[in-house]
């Protein structure tokens, strides 16, 4: 995989702009990899829309934008609405079942979408605040884009002391969801 | 000398631009900043803010711009390394104390993080529209040195360099980012302290009453000193001579302003700092600088995989000017093409150092992102005819 | 022959040189201010000031804007800053935190202070930011010509206010007390005494510390208002001040040829921004923090 160009969109307070700050990083610092990280998010803190473009490449990176991702991340309604159009056929579409509804916009030819109840997995694991390291893992084990490993020390090296093993434990939720997932 | 380890943050992060030049700043040797919030810019002093307790140095958030850049021209003459750190409308308050760093020789570094403009435009998205701003904003005749990083590792590694312009040459040196830049996160390597070459302050070795704060030596910069070294100086933004003193006549001015502009004008090959690629044998080559020469390089690529000669200058040192470079090459290329994110400043300056002898092909663009690839593919294609 | 007599006649009568002269700098003497000017005045005082501090003169900085009261830094001997106009306040906080060794002392004119330096003032003061700042107040733009301040009295004429002056004008120790200045008083140049006083102990207490001292324009502000020169200007000030030393800062505002309330108004404790920045970061970092200043 030479480049692989991912967006993640959500609201504001949903961990967005995190997951691709530890793709970004899982990519860079612990894979060997280049990386960049655009964001872009409405003045307002909490609930607005909010999202992230990561790009992972083998070879420095030049434009830094996503245009038409190949993997396209969704945690709102919002979200899906805005970016569902943009994401390249064929490419892959991951997105938050309980609060993405499929049914809402048709998908460019090809896309594969895998669903997920990152929210409520986030709420069984006791924080709805990890719901981002779920997502994380499940990129992670729908794209096989990179190690587990990376990610890992991605996620420990980005969030709270104290927090790693909860955030290690949401991510690994999402991982096992994500590698035994199939498109809808 | 070697970099103050205390300041040095080493190791592999993964930092936007905001922040990596704040770790630049760090390890550069700045313990003294003074700033003010304004979009997109406002990281920089919010991560020195969080930083300098435990480096050693001071942070003061001031009442606005005017103030943030003439503090630290008194940080300076204090004795510190100093920075401000802004975006168009703070800059544009800044200007008289630009012309007042200039003629008291003070070092500074002001970050400029460069955002939609005129007046309050787009304060969360990119332009490169200040470009000329920095040049010529202060009244009078003045010379400045700006650079331009394209990634938040340049950002580190070029304000390194920008704090060390400042105190060999005794200028305002600028630190043009944009919007982009600065809050694009990518991998920024930080080195260990010893491999990190500062310039320390050209500290005089004269004694109170031999020293003369403006005879400057034979680069056309005098050595300096701070307050309470016991020189007595007198520091002045009126005309003045080597004591310092006001002096206001015409053989006066002639001589201050004529080495002010003389110190960087006569160095601007040694200043400037170009990245070449493939210009030798090109029959058009892009002239481009900060975030848009990463979209002008892949518009090169683009134009090369179509079997065009195109070479790409990418100016680090966007000024002074090196019209050196660009006078040796137009008598053998068709055209030059300049994108960024204005209307047109670079790109006058390419023109005037063509002198006619190649076109010169703005692709403008008034900000707000960055340009598509494709738009600066057509501009190459319309050069090479 | 007769001339060298006379200056040795007038050496032995005065054996003495003047006691300011060492503060200095002679080589740019004559200085700019016009016969009967105040300002002088408040540089003898403040150069007493200094002997009766017996600071170290190396670390005293002296810091002005523009403007008439502006070109002092030029003429004293100690490290001077002559900065833009307004600001000489910024300049001397970011000198003071970068060298905390330093006395700083700002000394500039009413215009330069309170009109176009007006918010930095305020915030200097609410920092309680380590600087002594004296303003001289003639009620007048004196380099420009004699235009309207932001302390000219109601009624007075100015170039640019030419059938008398409607504005209200500040109070200075009224807003220098409510901003927060730990030491404010106001003195004229006929209160020679006092004023060296008044300047020794507001350089001489730490954190900012405010002194006004009313001089005469007699070229621009006197002569405009038919107030005569400079000495007639000196005897108002003579007959027309009121001492209240503890007056309440709101009662002292000045009218035109009023009644001048002069003495000590302010004099109270307050920790320093440079003092509180260490104590609270000391507080909350512990020992990652890296005291400043010492």
């Amino acid at each position: 995989m030479g480049r692989t160009e991912i967006r993640i969109g959500g609201l504001g307070g949903q961990g967005v702009i995190l997951s691709g700050m530890i793709v970004g990083k899982a990519a860079s610092i612990f894979a060997g990899r280049h990386a960049t990280l655009i964001q872009a998010f409405g003045p307002e803190a909490r609930g607005s829309a909010c999202s992230a473009q990561v790009t992972v490449a083998d070879a420095p990176i030049g434009y830094p934008y996503v245009k038409n991702p190949d993997v396209l991340v969704v945690l709102s309604r919002d979200a899906y609405a805005q970016f569902a159009p943009s994401l390249k056929p064929d490419g892959m579409l991951l997105y938050e079942e309980e609060m993405v509804s499929l049914a809402d916009h048709p998908l460019p030819p090809g896309v594969k979408a895998y669903g997920i109840p990152a929210t409520r997995f986030a709420e069984e694991l006791g924080r709805r605040l990890v719901l981002s390291m779920v997502m994380v893992g499940f990129v992670a084990g729908v794209t096989r884009l990179l190690t587990v490993d990376a990610f890992e020390k991605a996620v420990v090296d980005s969030v709270p002391r104290g927090t790693e093993d909860l955030n290690l434990r949401a991510f690994r939720k999402g991982y096992e969801f994500g590698t035994g997932c199939v498109p809808v | 000398m070697k970099a103050d380890p205390s300041g040095v943050l080493t190791g592999m992060h993964f930092l936007d631009g905001d922040h990596a030049a704040c770790e630049g700043a760090l390890a550069a040797g700045c313990r003294f900043v003074a700033g003010y919030p304004i979009t997109p810019s406002t990281e920089v002093v919010e991560r020195f803010a969080s930083r300098i307790p435990m480096v050693g140095g001071v942070f003061i958030q001031m009442e606005d711009e005017i103030a943030s850049s003439i503090a630290v021209l008194g940080g300076a003459w204090g004795g510190k390394k100093v920075m401000t750190v802004t975006s168009g409308p703070g800059l544009s308050l800044m200007m008289e104390h630009i012309g007042l760093a200039a003629i008291t020789e003070t070092p500074v570094v002001i970050v400029d993080v460069q955002r939609g403009g005129p007046s309050t435009g787009l304060p969360t998205l990119p332009a490169q529209a200040d470009m000329m701003q920095v040049k010529w904003g202060s009244h009078g005749d003045y010379e400045i040195i700006a650079l331009s990083p394209a990634s938040p590792q340049e950002c580190f590694d070029l304000m390194i360099r920008a704090f060390n312009l400042a105190e060999t040459w005794r200028v305002p040196v600028f630190f043009m980012m944009d919007e982009v830049i600065g809050h694009m996160t990518e991998r920024v390597d930080i080195p260990p302290a010893d491999r990190i070459d500062v310039v320390e302050r050209r500290w005089t070795t004269k004694k109170p009453g031999e020293y003369r704060p403006y005879a400057a030596g034979p680069d056309g910069v005098p050595d300096m000193v701070k307050a309470g070294d016991g020189h007595r100086i007198h520091i002045t933004g009126l005309t003045h001579d080597e004591r310092g003193y006001p002096a206001m006549n015409p053989a006066a001015q002639d001589k201050l302003v004529r080495r002010l502009t003389d110190k960087i004008r006569k160095n601007r090959e040694a200043l400037a700092d170009i990245r070449e690629d493939g210009v030798e044998d090109a029959d058009v080559v892009v002239v481009s600088f900060g975030i848009t020469s990463r979209v002008a390089a892949a518009a090169v690529d683009s134009a090369r995989a179509a079997g065009l000669k195109v070479g790409h200058m990418r100016l680090v040192v966007v000024w002074p000017f090196p019209e050196h470079r660009i006078a040796q090459m137009a008598p053998r290329v068709k055209a030059f093409v300049v994108p960024e994110l204005n209307l047109g400043q670079i790109a006058l300056e390419v023109e005037r150092a063509a002198a006619g002898r190649a076109r010169t092909v703005r692709i403008g663009h008034a900000g707000g992102t960055v340009h598509e690839p494709e738009q600066i593919l057509a501009g190459i294609r319309e050069a090479a005819g | 022959m007769s001339q060298n007599l006379a200056i040795a006649a007038d050496e032995r009568e005065y054996p003495v040189e003047n006691p300011v002269i060492p503060y200095l700098r002679q080589e740019r003497i004559p200085h700019i201010w016009c016969p009967g000017c105040g300002i002088g005045t408040t540089v003898n005082c403040f150069a007493r000031a200094l002997t009766e501090s017996k600071r170290d003169l190396d670390q005293v900085a002296i810091v002005s804007g523009i403007g008439c009261t502006g070109r002092v830094a030029g003429y004293l001997n100690l490290d001077s800053f002559h900065t833009t106009h307004g600001r000489a306040i910024p300049f001397a906080t970011g000198l003071k935190l970068s060298n905390p060794k330093l006395k700083v002392v700002v000394y500039s004119g009413d215009g330069d202070l309170f009109a176009i330096g007006g918010n930095h003032f305020v915030h200097a003061a609410r920092r309680n930011m380590d600087l002594t700042v004296i303003c001289v107040n003639n009620f007048t733009y004196g380099m420009t010509g004699g235009q309207l301040a932001p302390t000219t009295p109601i009624g007075a004429s100015q170039t640019t206010m030419p059938y008398g002056n409607f504005e209200n004008p500040f109070n200075l120790p009224f807003l220098a007390d409510a901003c927060g200045a730990v030491y404010v008083a106001r003195w004229t140049v006929f209160h020679v005494k006092q004023l060296t006083r008044a300047m020794h102990e507001a350089i001489s207490k730490p954190g900012f510390t405010f002194v006004e001292v009313l001089a005469p324009c007699p070229t621009l502000y006197s002569r405009r208002n038919k107030l005569g020169d400079g000495v007639d200007q000196v005897k108002y000030y003579k007959e027309r001040s009121v001492v209240k030393h503890g007056a309440a800062t709101k009662e002292v505002a000045l009218g035109f040829q009023g009644d001048i309330v002069v003495g000590k108004f302010v004099d109270r404790e307050r920790e320093t921004w440079l003092d509180g920045m260490n104590a609270h970061f000391e507080k909350v970092l512990g020992p990652r923090y890296r005291r400043y200043g010492e």
